[in-house]
């Protein structure tokens, strides 16, 4: 029911920002939906693949801020070939050619050109923000277009791409006249910079809040930099080498002393043990702290610049940290909500510089914990049913086992109990990955208790497909479910094909799944896009339905067949 | 790898007589494979692992090694043609590959290695012998019958809560596709706080160029799988610029998991990528072999044993 005019209810709608809670109101009348759908200026798209551009065009012609996800998430780890798709230059074009007023685009796992680049720096004039995360497919110069094109740019984002460097002349692109830069990440571009070129765009960028330096950027230049922006919120440091009885670095430790807003550090990408002093004074004030690039750094470094970070509530960190930094973070981290322990050798089994017992001491230390990510090379049930007690507040808990099957130590049994006892205590889980030694008990556990689980990734775990069919059936929220080497098959997949139309995908590789069964599923269920990967070139299309296929990521689309698909992709 | 290979040869000069002129080449067939004929002879080279010298004491029916099967393939429908032109290495002493494996044929059975020989281009076989993991035929039975076999194989007992390993404790775990999962920049951070970091990252590849595993700058990662032990293994390519060492690595990656005293190097066949069934058999790893490489499979030497080797081949083998 309406009782006021339509401005008014727009009115009322600006202040609903979350997606969630604006597309349920689009839902609640016909009225609703024009009114929200004219008023929309943020949308997200899961999957790129879900709908086309021209669709999004039509229903929100007021779209200001895009956000788009291509490929599947195992993609990071090498399982999706090259070419796979996610290609952001359709996307650009039709928003181009509708005039639509972009001002920002965020992108995560999708292929971008240095064309798309272009055109998104040459079309749209008030474009202001764009993020890369774990993209590919371009290179400086596409980057050097938006500096030089975009007038009011405020953000340049590049997280963890594959950037192909021409070398230098992008940062030098930025006219004189831009002096809106917000926030500045090239990390990840790998060559060289023109340094001066860099000193000149930060001294004329007052509003500059975030600066992440790749590692050419010396010591000296950062010194610099930090003389003309000691406003800054969020550094990345690229290189910190130098001698510390050097006059730059005098000049350094006493810039960095007026840095007092520097909440969030991050980079070190080359690192000298003996310069980390001069950070010491920045530490009392972080909340993100982000080593996880600095392989320079041993466990006693780490731990003495731990030890000054008492506000921290992120921590990025190398195993090497080791057991004994972990506990100095337990116990003084005590505002940490969130923690990763990246492996510094994954495939050195020997030495095992993280176990189960930092994490039990992190748990009991940080009662705020509600992230983790930690890889290690072994972990009990004993110790996850104390993390289990001690914390009871994780939204997303990913234990990495460096040997993907290995049982508890201790007893020789699988994890099962343990990773229950995570989903019994912590109700508010929406993400789980698991691993080491798992049978399909781990899995009723899940769908008993795991009831806001929204995704969950599984590897070499199992063993049946009644393993599948607990989670399926009992994980109401569950969008995204990638299953790698597991003995889950066409009983499973099919048992419920109604369910994969209220997830955003399902991705299975090296299971037990075979040709027939992917292709009755397409049958079906025409809301679906089964797509099977298929890298042997050998097989042809047309071929024994018995075949197991090697790897299968279906997902919900409102568009049918993608037409982007390269030939070893099968779509059903 | 000179002088490990040298010694090979010395002692087992005949080891690597594979193939005389006038022998056929054979598919091998995996046991759920249809049938294929026990007489067919097999193409199998074992190699003793660099440094032992005991090969002429090894009775490849009796010892239990994880061997690298190599056989010498070529695609079945190639009838014989020569298919496949491979580099000729420069100066090769003993350890010498095989470069054209047709054309020069009789040069090479004198100066070839034991490791291989291959049938005169005048006596094109017919058929080849292939340790194969896939057939080059379109047949898909196959290749599901391999891959239930791998996952039975990979698939802990369902009604026990036994471990799949027991109480055996694997030492390193050697790298699986794809695992751990953490993406390539984090990979090697240990060993490279520079280098790693700047190496180049291919943005644009070769239309193809698909490989099976993960190149990054360094390395070249492919798939090696053995039967019985559930998850595939990867070894570095580049890491190695022999076939020994190659063969020590494999042998280490697979040491933990086998019944006897794990050693032996021996034979490696692997999936080419334009060659169907392939096999370069090598003694230097060229970059042939490395770059069109797809999955190489380790096997034990009980298993060797079954693929019924002809019997003067086998003496000669065991010399």
């Amino acid at each position: 029911m309406n009782y006021f005019p339509d401005e008014v209810v727009e009115h009322v709608f600006d202040f609903i920002t979350s997606h969630k809670d604006r597309n349920s109101v689009s839902l609640v009348c016909k009225s609703w939906y024009k009114i929200e759908r004219y008023s929309r200026q943020r949308v997200f798209i899961g999957n790129c693949y879900s709908i086309t551009p021209q669709r999004l065009i039509a229903r929100f012609p007021g779209l200001k801020s895009l956000t788009l996800k291509g490929k599947p998430h195992f993609a990071d780890f090498n399982l999706v070939p090259h070419d796979w798709g996610g290609f952001v230059y359709p996307w650009i074009k039709a928003l181009a050619k509708s005039r639509i007023g972009l001002e920002e685009l965020r992108l995560k796992r999708m292929v971008v050109s240095d064309d798309s680049l272009e055109l998104l720096s040459k079309y749209f004039p008030n474009f202001k923000s764009l993020v890369l995360v774990s993209c590919e497919g371009f290179t400086t110069d596409g980057v050097a277009a938006i500096a030089a094109n975009c007038r009011f740019l405020r953000e340049l984002d590049l997280q963890e791409n594959e950037v192909e460097d021409h070398r230098g002349h992008w940062l030098s692109c930025f006219p004189e006249s831009c002096t809106s830069l917000v926030s500045l990440n090239f990390a990840c571009l790998k060559g060289e910079i023109n340094l001066a070129s860099l000193e000149r765009l930060v001294a004329r960028s007052p509003n500059l809040k975030s600066l992440r330096l790749n590692r050419v950027v010396p010591l000296d230049t950062l010194q610099k930099l930090l003389m003309r922006a000691p406003q800054l919120v969020d550094l990345g440091i690229g290189s910190y080498v130098d001698d510390p009885s050097s006059e730059v670095f005098s000049k350094l430790k006493a810039v960095i002393q007026l840095c007092n807003s520097i909440r969030s550090l991050s980079g070190f990408l080359e690192v000298a043990p003996c310069c980390m002093s001069a950070i010491y004074p920045i530490c009392e004030n972080l909340t993100f702290l982000n080593l996880s690039y600095a392989p320079g750094l041993q466990g006693n470094d780490l731990t003495k610049l731990v030890q000054h970070c008492r506000k921290l509530q992120r921590l990025w960190i190398l195993d090497c940290i080791g057991d004994k930094g972990l506990g100095v973070v337990a116990s003084t981290c005590k505002e940490l909500q969130e923690l990763r322990v990246f492996p510094s050798d994954p495939f050195d089994a020997e030495n095992a510089a993280v176990t189960e017992e930092s994490l039990v001491l992190i748990s009991a230390g940080c009662p705020k914990l509600n992230s983790l990510l930690y890889f290690c090379h072994q972990m009990t049930n004993a110790a996850l049913i104390t993390v289990a007690k001690n914390c009871t507040n994780f939204i997303r808990f990913r234990l990495c086992i460096l040997d993907p099957v290995k049982a508890d130590p201790v007893t020789n049994q699988p994890l099962d109990e343990g990773f229950g006892a995570i989903v019994r205590s912590n109700k508010s889980l929406k993400r789980l990955s698991l691993s080491g030694l798992l049978t399909d008990q781990v899995f009723l556990y899940i769908g008993m208790y795991a009831k806001k689980l929204e995704m969950l990734s599984i590897a070499f775990a199992g063993d049946s497909n009644k393993g599948m069919l607990y989670v399926l059936n009992g994980c109401k929220k569950l969008r995204k479910l990638e299953i790698r080497d597991c003995p889950f098959g066409d009983v499973a997949l099919l048992q419920d094909m109604g369910k994969y139309e209220t997830m955003r995908s399902l991705w299975m590789s090296s299971c037990e799944v075979t040709l027939g069964a992917c292709k009755t599923l397409a049958k079906k269920m025409p809301s679906l896009n089964v797509e099977i990967i298929n890298e042997s070139e050998q097989l042809e299309f047309s071929l024994d339905d018995r075949l197991l296929v090697d790897k299968m990521y279906l997902y919900r689309t409102l568009v049918g067949h993608r037409k982007d698909a390269p030939e070893y992709v099968w779509l059903l | 790898m000179e002088s490990g290979c040298s010694k090979n040869v010395e002692s087992c000069p005949k080891l690597l007589d594979l193939i005389p002129q006038e022998r056929e080449w054979h598919l091998k067939r995996e046991e759920e494979r249809r049938d294929g004929s026990s007489e067919e002879k097999k193409l199998e080279l074992r190699l003793g692992p660099p440094g032992e010298n005991n090969w002429s004491n090894k009775n490849n029916t009796e010892r239990d090694e994880s061997l690298l099967s190599l056989g010498y393939f070529s695609s079945m429908k190639s009838n014989g043609k020569q298919t496949h032109k491979f580099p000729c290495p420069e100066d090769h002493p003993v350890g010498s590959v095989l470069s054209t494996p047709w054309a020069k044929n009789h040069h090479q059975q004198q100066t070839m290695p034991p490791f291989l020989q291959f049938p005169s281009t005048t006596a094109p076989p017919q058929t080849l012998p292939v340790i194969a993991k896939e057939s080059s035929q379109p047949c898909c039975n196959k290749a599901v019958d391999l891959q239930e076999a791998e996952r039975k194989a990979f698939k802990p007992p369902a009604n026990t809560a036994v471990p799949l390993n027991g109480s055996q404790k694997r030492t390193a775990p050697g790298p699986v596709v794809g695992w751990p999962p953490i993406r390539s920049i984090r990979k090697n951070l240990a060993n490279s706080s520079s280098s790693k970091l700047a190496s180049e990252s291919p943005t644009h590849k070769a239309a193809n160029e698909k490989p099976a595993a993960e190149p990054n700058g360094k390395g070249l990662f492919v798939k090696i799988n053995m039967d019985g032990v559930p998850i595939g293994r990867k070894v570095d390519l580049r890491a190695y610029d022999s076939y020994e060492k190659l063969s020590i690595a494999v042998d280490e990656l697979f040491r933990g998991l086998l019944a006897g005293d794990g050693s032996g190097g021996g034979i490696a066949y692997f999936k080419g990528q334009n060659f169907g069934l392939t096999c370069l058999l090598l003694l230097q790893l060229n970059s042939m072999f490395v770059s069109t490489v797809k999955r190489l499979r380790a096997l034990k030497s009980s298993e060797l044993s079954a693929l019924s080797l002809g019997s003067n081949k086998q003496g000669k083998l065991q010399a």
